[in-house]
């Protein structure tokens, strides 16, 4: 008999903040500068150089903390983690270990299947590495190269890492949450969460057990990917494999499997898990941070409504579906501006407006809806002209709906039966049995109005009189 | 224009050269010229300086800096080859600070590699020696400030203390040295030993001079994030009476095994004097510090020294070794090559204490140690103002004399360790010789409390009246 097989899936998320300057000196973080330009005695670990925290970041990442549902502890600890690597210039990284920022969350992520509660073990604050480009060897990695060249400008750019639970159960899910993640943090202003930017990037941490097992067994981590969609495709190949593994009665074995992210089809390279030891210790350049109460308040009173919640308040007027893909691409607010059907609405606004990258936020509403709203009755090229006409200033409804088709039955009539009396051989073949003339007849019509009949009345009244 | 008349600079102070400077007498650049000239005459010997500067930038009085403190444009090394050749972009902020004053550079002294060691042997460019008795050594890290200062070399200089850097060599040294209070001057721009031990402090002829300089470089900076605002200005010290102040003798400071009977004969004279100047004495037990001050400090500055030192791996600045393409090995060389032996048994012993499933019973339990030294120091201060004792157990030692056996070159830190274990102040007077040599006087203070050290060294070296001119130089 086969096991029934339950996906376990952890995430770690990394958002870069989009402060002014960086986590620990006051160069710009600037993402397209000459290398090596936005540098400074501390960004490049000179001798004698120390950090100074940056507090935009610090009370950004409580932000996020709040918005992940976390505890924002009295004290918060900046510890080294050291290991040598060229991109790495001090050979430790100022992060956080055993008291960050934001511990015990809870991130509710709505779904198809209803909403997931996903535990946010903890979010703290970091500072990102430098950029390494190697040359000259096999797949870009530093083994095997000729030489490397290193860019200090991300060096020490503010990073937020956020930990999940292990209570993903889905490759959907693991996109949903990510995706809602993502939109959370671009709404609450701290960062562009762009993953082609570097300014989002996450590893996934795959392990699969007997449905209904508490077991957490051992685990996989997939890195480098580079896009959602890409994620929930690795994940459910990985799910795949390991269920293999154990069901041919192997055993998992702990493993890091890289991803290319100029290839999707390349299967993953694969490398060992090293229990690399960081030797943390608690950065005896800062002192703790103890985060005024009034400030962390502050900031909880000032969370706007999360996309979630959001998500939630649409689902009932338009789904799941359409409510997920109307917050998580940021075009709620469009929608709940333009009135009409909401189901008819949320499609125009999902589809077409989104085909055509209009700014939102200058999309007349008022008058897009009343458009919208008699959309059937108006030919497809008038729509889609006063969609993109839609955030011009004098836009107005009334042009469009002008070219509304001839759906009157009392204008049409006249000229169906004329029509009729012309062509007395077809009507005579049509009642015979040639019911394929139909087509003729409506063509006949359309021509006549100048393509503004409106084809479902004018099948209707051919139809009848025909049949006299 | 016969400036040179007026300066002698072996007694010259820092504070009479600002008279002079003030008076219009001498101008900065003619006192710059003087102790250059007096380096031309006796560094050779000693070796106090690992480079100087030609031309004086700043009307002030001039100023000798560790070269541990980083300089903009003058090579800055921490006696490392790793650090060859290496020309800072920046000022550390004490130099700024100095600068601003207008003190300028006479040039950068002498250290133990990377400020670890106590008689500046384990210079990768060589020992300083000491001006008292060139067979002996300076004392350590700071022995090239100690003998530059000793020597006329400089009217006075910039040290950094992390286990007793300042005022051991100050005190093998015959000079006046202060470690401040931790958090008091800035550390931005000071090649890292032990960040949570590290202090920059000021090396002179006489106390005032050492409050002057303090005066210049102490306060809150920006820029290091664990220095704090002073409570309370620093004073020049007046009074020549101690009535009032309460002195508190710690017997396991005082009578530790090794400290040397001349010594202990020297300190006891000082206790009387400062009780004939209207002090009272009393004793009092610092057991736990003293016992497991120096075995916890080599556990906490070594791990943190294993971090700081890490960043020397040749990709960015100083020495590089060239290996076959492969990072690892290009690391692994240029380490090999750049860090003399000390730093290597301190980087090994760091990593060692923080590794994993080790953390906890090494750095960990040594930083709840430290916990313990504070409240022992604070419980002290309950009932004293000052504790005082013996700076270094001995006098300046022979070359070599020690080098063969790291232990018993630990040890000679024993009676500066506690109190920087708990972050307080520490001046060294000079109160005497033992067969010739200069013996040093620890004074210990209580947090900030700089300006009750100040005075009260201040009117102890008026009633012993040491004169710190080496008597070859006299």
């Amino acid at each position: 008999m086969s096991t029934a097989w339950e996906p376990v899936i952890g995430l770690e998320i990394h958002v870069h903040l989009k402060t002014r300057t960086k986590m620990f000196c006051r160069c710009p973080v600037a993402y397209f500068e000459p290398p090596n330009t936005q540098t400074c005695p501390v960004c490049l670990a000179l001798p004698g150089a120390l950090p100074v925290p940056n507090r935009q970041a610090v009370e950004w990442t409580i932000l996020l903390g709040h918005a992940l549902g976390c505890q924002i502890p009295e004290r918060a600890i900046f510890h080294r983690k050291n290991y040598f690597y060229p991109d790495n210039p001090k050979a430790y990284q100022i992060s956080q270990y055993d008291q960050p920022l934001c511990v015990n969350g809870s991130f509710e992520v709505p779904g198809a299947a209803g909403d997931r509660v996903v535990g946010i073990e903890r979010a703290h604050l970091e500072e990102d590495a430098a950029k390494t480009i190697h040359l000259g060897g096999a797949e870009g990695r530093i083994h095997g190269s000729d030489r490397s060249l290193v860019d200090f400008n991300r060096a020490g750019t503010p990073l937020v890492e956020i930990v999940s639970r292990p209570d993903i159960r889905s490759p959907e899910e693991a996109k949903n949450f990510l995706q809602l993640l993502r939109q959370t943090v671009v709404e609450l202003g701290i960062s562009d969460a762009e993953m082609e930017k570097g300014s989002l990037r996450f590893d996934v941490n795959v392990s699969v057990r007997p449905q209904g097992s508490g077991e957490l067994r051992t685990r996989t981590e997939l890195k480098n990917m580079n896009s959602f969609n890409f994620a929930a495709k690795g994940i459910e190949r990985e799910v795949r494999r390991q269920i293999q593994v154990y069901e041919s009665g192997g055993e998992v074995v702990q493993e890091t499997l890289h991803f290319d992210p100029g290839n999707e089809s390349a299967p993953p390279l694969r490398s060992k898990e090293e229990a690399q030891d960081y030797r943390y210790f608690p950065e005896p350049d800062l002192v703790p941070l103890e985060p005024e109460r009034e400030l962390v308040e502050r900031l909880q009173a000032a969370l706007p409504e999360l996309p979630s919640a959001r998500i939630r308040r649409l689902e009932t007027e338009v789904g799941y579906a359409l409510a997920e893909g109307l917050v998580t691409s940021g075009r709620d607010e469009l929608y709940s501006r333009i009135p009409g059907e909401r189901a008819a609405v949320a499609n125009v606004v999902m589809n077409e407006l989104a085909a055509l990258g209009l700014d939102a936020a200058s999309v007349n509403a008022e008058e897009l809806g009343k458009v919208i709203e008699r959309r059937g009755e108006i030919p497809r090229a008038a729509f889609t002209d006063a969609l993109a006409a839609s955030t011009s200033p004098d836009f107005a409804a009334e042009r469009y709906l002008a070219e509304a088709s001839i759906a009157d039955a009392s204008e049409l009539d006249p000229v169906i039966d004329r029509i009729l009396t012309e062509n007395e051989a077809n009507v005579a073949a049509y009642r015979g049995g040639k019911e394929g003339l139909l087509g003729f007849f409506v063509g006949q019509v359309m021509k006549e109005t100048g393509g503004k009949a409106n084809p479902k009345i004018v099948n209707e009244r051919l139809r009848e009189k025909l049949r006299a | 224009m016969g400036g040179g008349r007026l300066i002698d600079t072996l007694r010259l102070t820092a504070e009479e050269a600002t008279g002079l400077v003030e008076r219009g007498e001498v101008s900065g650049a003619e006192l710059h010229r003087a102790y250059r000239d007096a380096i031309a005459e006796r560094d050779p010997e000693l070796h106090a300086y690992l480079c100087t500067v030609e031309d004086a930038d700043g009307a002030g009085v001039p100023i000798a800096l560790k070269d541990v403190i980083s300089t903009r444009g003058v090579e800055t090394t921490a006696a490392s080859k790793i650090l060859a050749g290496y020309k800072p972009v920046y000022d550390a902020t004490v130099a700024a600070r100095c600068k601003d004053a207008g003190l300028p550079l006479l040039g950068k002294t002498n250290l133990d590699e990377f400020a670890m060691g106590s008689s500046t042997e384990n210079s990768a460019y060589g020992p300083t020696r000491n001006p008292w008795d060139p067979t002996r050594v300076p004392g350590g890290s700071s022995g090239g400030s100690t003998a530059a200062v000793a020597a006329g070399l400089a009217p006075w200089a910039l040290g950094s203390d992390t286990g007793g850097s300042i005022k051991q060599p100050a005190a093998l040294c015959g000079v006046v040295g202060l470690r401040p209070t931790y958090g008091t001057v800035s550390r931005y721009g000071i090649v890292a030993f032990a960040s949570s031990l590290d202090q920059v402090g000021p090396i002179a002829k006489n106390v005032r001079d050492c409050a002057l300089l303090h005066r210049i470089i102490a306060g809150r900076d920006a820029l290091d994030s664990t220095t704090v605002e002073l409570p309370e200005p620093i004073e020049l010290p007046e009074a020549e009476g101690l009535k009032g102040l309460r002195i508190g003798v710690p017997k396991e400071l005082n009578d530790a095994e090794g400290i040397e009977p001349g010594v202990t004969e020297a300190v006891n004279r000082t206790i009387e004097l400062a009780r004939e100047l209207g002090a009272e004495v009393g004793g009092c037990s610092l057991p736990r510090s003293v016992e497991f001050g120096l075995p916890c400090y080599y556990l906490i500055a070594p791990s943190e020294a294993s971090s700081n030192l890490a960043r020397y791996d040749g990709v960015r600045y100083g020495h590089r070794s060239e290996a076959n393409g492969d990072v690892r090995a290009m690391y692994e060389r240029t380490r090999r090559e750049g860090f003399g032996d000390e730093p290597k048994r301190r980087i090994m012993l760091g990593t060692y204490a923080l590794s994993a499933g080790y953390y906890e019973a090494y750095y960990g339990q040594a930083q709840k140690v430290r916990t313990v030294i504070r409240d022992e120091h604070e419980a002290a201060f309950e009932q004293f103002d000052v504790l005082v004792s013996p700076t270094s157990p001995i006098v300046a030692f022979e070359l070599g004399a020690r080098t063969a056996n790291p232990l018993a070159m630990y040890a000679a830190d024993l009676l500066t360790i506690p109190s920087n274990m708990a972050g307080l102040p520490g001046l060294s007077i000079p109160c005497g010789l033992s067969e010739g040599l200069p013996v040093g006087f620890q004074l210990i203070g209580r947090q900030f409390s700089e300006n009750v050290l100040f005075s009260t060294g201040h009117a102890l070296e008026s009633a012993i009246g040491f004169d710190f001119v080496p008597e070859r130089y006299r």
